[in-house]
């Protein structure tokens, strides 16, 4: 029952600009490798986008892959979905190799790419009529199974028009409706809620939610950390082309040291003022970088007086204090010392 | 390959084709048609032409349409759905070789070329009247060279279709389809050319004379014309090779 997913030691090293099938964002923030840049000229482009990722996604799970653009989520959907050709390592899906077994892959999975990419010649039920038919689904189940989906994704009133005036929350619907047609055991969604109105995103989570009770795999991208933390199971978490942390999303907050995140701004940092605020009690690591200093610790509004004190003991000024609670957000900062968001 | 799947992308076509009827016809007819009616009824009307020339001419404004035709039906949605609308990305991943895609994309601009083609033809004979002389005795040779020329149609909008950036499509007009439309042999036969003997050596790197002088060979062997054996070998390399390339472009196109 249900249809799992393996990665191992996948790596991608693009040798020219990837033209559509990694997506727009697929190596977004990625830098061409080479070290100087009298080198760089000489040498041919050249972009990591993975750098040897392995994962395990078990049949029956919503898997959420959270970075940054660029991290290489896209391009390790690109990888599952056939449309990236690994430069080393295996992805399999159930008992095939994607990339040597593709046709056999290709009727397990179902894809919604981050970027709508519907059929403008055609109606919404045109799109799934057809879709089903490229599925070899008998004529009168793919009427139906049209009919259903229309019906679900609220999208009957529009479903005899050409998709070309559609909005844009309309198309994403629309996407995610073709892909379930054919009732792929494993579903790829790459940035699935992006551009969606907080109405259509909760009936987007709630369909996925129900499409795995099924026992059917999910697979989403997201940098959106609140969506991995509502939606997924399990979650790994990936920046230039590595997976930095991997677990379930209670797992993962845990992890971080201390659970709260503060962020100071003084008016002057100093080795001193450091030595001061990891003295503080509950605090478990202090990392200055300037005049921004970042507490981690099991507390955060109690510890707030201590900070006063400490900065003003340090003989500077307390310009900015910014408290956060455990999130994934926090997590990916401590492992990166950058925002997921940026 | 699977069939099915292959069947349904072929209905696709034919349903996205049937919708625009109206607009296929005129993109593909208007512009043979007044061809046609000048240089075949006003020039040789006024004594400007001799009334042979009618003949000389239908068979090369029937290639040229089928040439044009099928290059456009391939290679203008290949360009906006690889580049811009992404639309092919679905086909893409039906369960399917990506290459049969492509040949089905062949299929389908064949099948256009074909009727545009046909289409043409019966227009010209209209037009024309029964001065044209087109003769089908030989319908064997007609269907094979129609056939070729189809296939060099379409195969050659995969190509171009796979190799042309979006905003280079005004270059590829003006850079390609125009010199092979002027020294495609379509208002003249190859013969023609003997007083500029570079050029007619060079023309012949333009896979448009192998469609008009196929023609002519297969519906007015009257007038002069390259033989039909030398065209169709001709035709048949030409195939080949832009099926061959048009496939690897394809396919590079499709994957990273």
């Amino acid at each position: 029952m249900g249809v799992g997913v393996c990665i191992k030691e996948l790596r991608k090293v693009y040798t020219s600009p990837p033209p559509m099938a990694a997506g727009p964002a697929g190596f977004g923030t990625m830098g061409a490798r080479g070290a100087a840049p009298k080198q760089k000229q000489k040498k041919a482009f050249e972009i990591v986008a993975l750098d040897g990722i392995s994962l395990e996604i078990r049949p029956g799970e919503i898997f959420g892959l959270l970075g940054p653009n660029g991290a290489g989520k896209s391009t390790t959907i690109g990888i599952l979905t056939t449309r990236v050709r690994p430069t080393s390592g295996e992805a399999r899906i159930g008992k095939f190799d994607v990339w040597r077994q593709q046709v056999e892959t290709k009727r397990l999975i179902g894809v919604v790419q981050q970027r709508p990419n519907l059929d403008f010649s055609l109606t919404a039920r045109e799109i799934l009529l057809f879709h089903g038919a490229y599925y070899g689904i008998a004529k009168g189940e793919r009427a139906r199974r049209a009919e259903e989906l229309l019906q679900r994704f609220q999208l009957v009133t529009r479903a005899d028009d050409m998709v070309r005036g559609f909005s844009g929350g309309m198309m994403q619907r629309l996407s995610i409706a073709r892909a379930m047609v054919h009732d792929p055991e494993v579903l790829f969604l790459d940035e699935p809620s992006t551009g969606l109105d907080p109405q259509t995103k909760l009936l987007l989570w709630e369909i996925i939610r129900e499409y795995n009770k099924n026992g059917k795999t999910i697979l989403l991208t997201t940098h959106n950390m609140d969506e991995a933390d509502a939606l997924c199971h399990r979650i790994a978490i990936v920046d230039h082309g590595h997976v930095i942390a991997q677990g379930t999303p209670a797992e993962l907050k845990a992890a971080i040291p201390g659970g709260y995140l503060v962020r100071v701004h003084v008016g002057k940092g100093s080795p001193e003022l450091v030595e001061r605020l990891q003295l503080l009690p509950g605090v478990t690591e202090v990392r200055a970088d300037g005049n921004a200093v970042d507490l981690y610790a099991d507390r955060g509004g109690a510890l707030i007086g201590a900070i006063v004190a400490a900065v003003g003991e340090s003989g500077t000024e307390l310009c900015d204090v910014h408290i956060s609670e455990p999130s994934l957000e926090n997590l990916f900062l401590h492992h990166t010392g950058r925002s997921l968001r940026a | 390959m699977n069939v099915k799947t292959f069947l349904a992308m072929l209905a696709r076509d034919a349903h996205v084709a049937r919708r625009n009827i109206w607009a296929l016809l005129t993109q593909t007819m208007l512009q043979p048609l007044l061809f046609t009616f000048v240089f075949g009824r006003v020039m040789t009307g006024s004594g400007m032409m001799p009334a042979s020339y009618k003949g000389m001419l239908a068979p090369g404004i029937m290639g040229m349409s089928m040439v044009m035709t099928g290059i456009q039906a391939v290679s203008m949605p290949l360009i906006a759905e690889f580049q811009f609308t992404r639309e092919i990305e679905d086909r893409l991943l039906a369960p399917m070789r990506i290459e049969w895609l492509a040949v089905e994309k062949i299929l389908a601009g064949m099948i256009q070329a074909l009727v545009a083609g046909t289409v043409v033809m019966l227009a010209a004979w209209l037009v024309l009247g029964g001065e044209v002389g087109l003769n089908f005795h030989r319908p064997l040779v007609f269907a094979a060279v129609m056939v070729l020329v189809a296939l060099l149609s379409a195969a050659g909008g995969l190509m171009l279709g796979c190799s042309v950036g979006q905003t280079q499509i005004g270059l590829m007009f003006s850079l390609v389809i125009a010199p092979m439309i002027f020294f495609g042999c379509v208002y003249y036969p190859w013969s023609a050319l003997r007083g500029f003997p570079v050029l007619q050596k060079l023309v012949l790197l333009n896979p448009l004379v192998y469609a008009s002088e196929g023609l002519r060979g297969a519906l007015v062997p009257q007038v002069p014309h390259i033989p039909v054996a030398v065209v169709a070998g001709a035709l048949l390399v030409i195939d080949a090779g832009l099926i061959v390339g048009g496939l690897k472009k394809f396919y590079g196109k499709a994957v990273s």
